[in-house]
């Protein structure tokens, strides 16, 4: 087996005669931070589901973690981690039961719940808050909470949907030191963003345009390939090619 | 007169528990684009709502377009278009019932103010007869900027029109509301998006329900306090790390591919960098004076203001 996170070969996703996924092919090493950008509707959404095992391809190869995507659903769910900012905790649970009922689903024991539990809450500086409700903390650490508890299985890869929209730019920046520090322990993550001073946090950036990557390297090398200053830069002389809208 | 002016502006939530906006006083202009900047929870919403007069505030005096927005609050809803964060139109109407029953129940019709939606109609036109709750995530928000103009409003209110739109639609939209400007439209707009900031003629930061600070872009960038500096390295995490816990630096954050950093020492800074350099030695490393950005400023107001 492969020690690649994440690989892919002409993964395809078809709905009738619409490519929403069309081809595409990418390796993610073990470790990386990966950074999938693309305008609304380029098809990063089917592709992350496709990914997650939520989803089966039309065609092509794809394996996460080792696992394929067709026939090992059930243990890419397994062993990966997901957050995004729409779907992240439950606001009427408090930090601890919210931990309990994830590290629960994940299949840790009580002992392994109650220890790492109690060490996250502590990292994050929690522990005043450990029995309120999650909706009664601010939007900034219920994202910190929210990612934590996405690794709290020790996954070997985490998916990230847009995972710092509307917070603070202090909070943003905090949350990617969450996001190094994961990176550091090995945990590969694969994150999508609208931030583009975010898409220089990554290893390396794929962007896609209307279902396929029309783009993949270092922050440093697109920049240079399209003669860019920013990334902003690089994203839009993409991104302004695309035929189809998010219909 | 300003198009709009808030005094001391306060509101609360849950019988006094949550704060949602405290004391805010800022005026936009006639025929200004400002922008209201700050993160989710900041307060923004509040103020549209109560400029928009669908909310009572606790506290303070706010008009629009010199009128009281509790007592001629019926005047007011003649004169403003409001597009909220939430989209809220009719989703199983068709885009032109919607944009129908809006020119309706102004008493005025898409033809008689079809000049000044008529760049951003085009775009939706070939899906005229699709329902709105069909739409894409920017036709929507184009469908919602229509329906809020359709009676030609003096003041437009648009709470966050381009959060989770991606950069070009984001950019668009920025276009259409500078053509919108020089019809003598007078715009308060709000977003999460620092990037944004520069695009407005004025802004007022936000932050926890506090204004931190109302200038133009320009001016709050050159009163930026500090020497701000940019550096990067093979190993950018690292060196963020070393920085940050480095007893000359002052603060250090990530920004794009360089961390910015400014000094306690202010007078001192190259001399610093050097010795910075000399101890950790960092591979690759390169550094550079920098021009801060509306972020940088941003980051530095909320750490003065929070005990």
């Amino acid at each position: 087996m492969s020690n690649k996170a994440i690989i892919c070969q002409d993964l395809t996703k078809q709905f009738g005669a619409f490519k929403a996924v069309d081809h595409i092919s990418f390796e993610v090493e073990q470790g990386e931070i990966f950074g999938f950008l693309g305008a609304n509707g380029a098809g990063k959404t089917t592709a992350m589901r496709m990914l997650c095992g939520l989803s089966f391809p039309t065609s092509g190869k794809a394996t996460v973690a080792g696992f394929d995507v067709y026939h090992q659903q059930e243990k890419i769910k397994a062993n990966i981690g997901y957050m995004s900012q729409k779907f992240s905790l439950y606001e009427n649970l408090t930090v601890t039961e919210n931990i309990e009922f994830y590290g629960g689903v994940y299949g840790l024991s009580r002992t392994e719940i109650k220890k790492r539990g109690g060490d996250m809450i502590d990292m994050l500086g929690l522990s005043q808050s450990a029995k309120k409700l999650v909706g009664e903390l601010p939007l900034g650490w219920k994202q910190k909470l929210s990612f934590s508890v996405a690794i709290f299985h020790r996954p070997k890869i985490v998916f990230l949907d847009e995972p710092t929209g509307g917070v603070d730019p202090l909070t943003r920046r905090q949350f990617w030191d969450l996001i190094y520090s994961a990176a550091a322990d090995g945990i590969t993550v694969f994150v999508t963003t609208h931030y583009m001073d975010e898409a220089e946090y990554c290893n390396r950036i794929s962007i896609m345009v209307d279902g396929r990557v029309e783009a993949l390297d270092t922050p440093t090398q697109l920049k240079h390939s399209f003669q860019a200053q920013t990334m902003d830069e690089v994203f839009y002389q993409l991104a302004r090619r695309a035929q189809r809208t998010a219909d | 007169m300003p198009a709009v002016s808030l005094q001391h502006i306060s509101k609360t939530y849950n019988k006094g528990t949550v704060k949602a906006v405290n004391s805010v006083s800022f005026d936009v202009n006639k025929g200004e684009l400002f922008g209201l900047i700050g993160p989710d929870g900041a307060g923004k919403t509040t103020i549209f709502r109560i400029l928009t007069t669908v909310l009572l505030p606790d506290q303070g005096e706010a008009t629009v377009e010199g009128l009281d927005v509790v007592k001629d609050f019926k005047t007011i809803r003649r004169k403003v278009g409001y597009m909220p964060g939430k989209f809220s139109l009719y989703q199983d109407l068709t885009v032109s019932e919607n944009l129908t029953f809006f020119a309706t129940i102004f008493k005025t019709s898409i033809k008689e103010n079809y000049d000044l939606i008529k760049d951003i109609y085009d775009q939706i036109k070939p899906f005229s007869d699709r329902p709105a709750g069909k739409l894409s995530g920017g036709m929507k928000q184009k469908l919602a900027l229509c329906c809020a103009l359709i009676h030609k409003p003096d003041v437009l209110f648009l709470d966050e029109p381009t959060t989770g739109v991606d950069a070009v639609s984001r950019k668009e939209f920025w276009e259409m509301l500078q053509r919108l400007k020089q019809q003598g439209i007078s715009i308060l707009v709000s977003t999460p998006y620092m990037d944004e900031a520069s695009l407005c003629d004025r802004i007022a930061l936000i932050q926890n329900g506090n204004i931190l600070s109302v200038d133009t872009p320009q001016n709050i960038i050159s009163n930026f306090p500090a020497p701000l500096y940019a550096a990067k390295a093979k190993n950018f995490y690292q060196l963020l790390k070393d920085f940050r816990s480095d007893p000359a630096v002052e603060s250090c954050y990530a920004f794009g591919e360089y961390l910015h950093l400014t000094f306690k020492d202010a007078g001192n800074c190259d001399q610093l960098m050097q010795q910075l350099r000399d101890k950790y030695q960092p591979a690759e490393f390169e550094y550079k004076k920098t021009v801060p950005t509306i972020e940088d400023s941003f980051i530095r107001l909320m750490q003065q203001t929070i005990p």
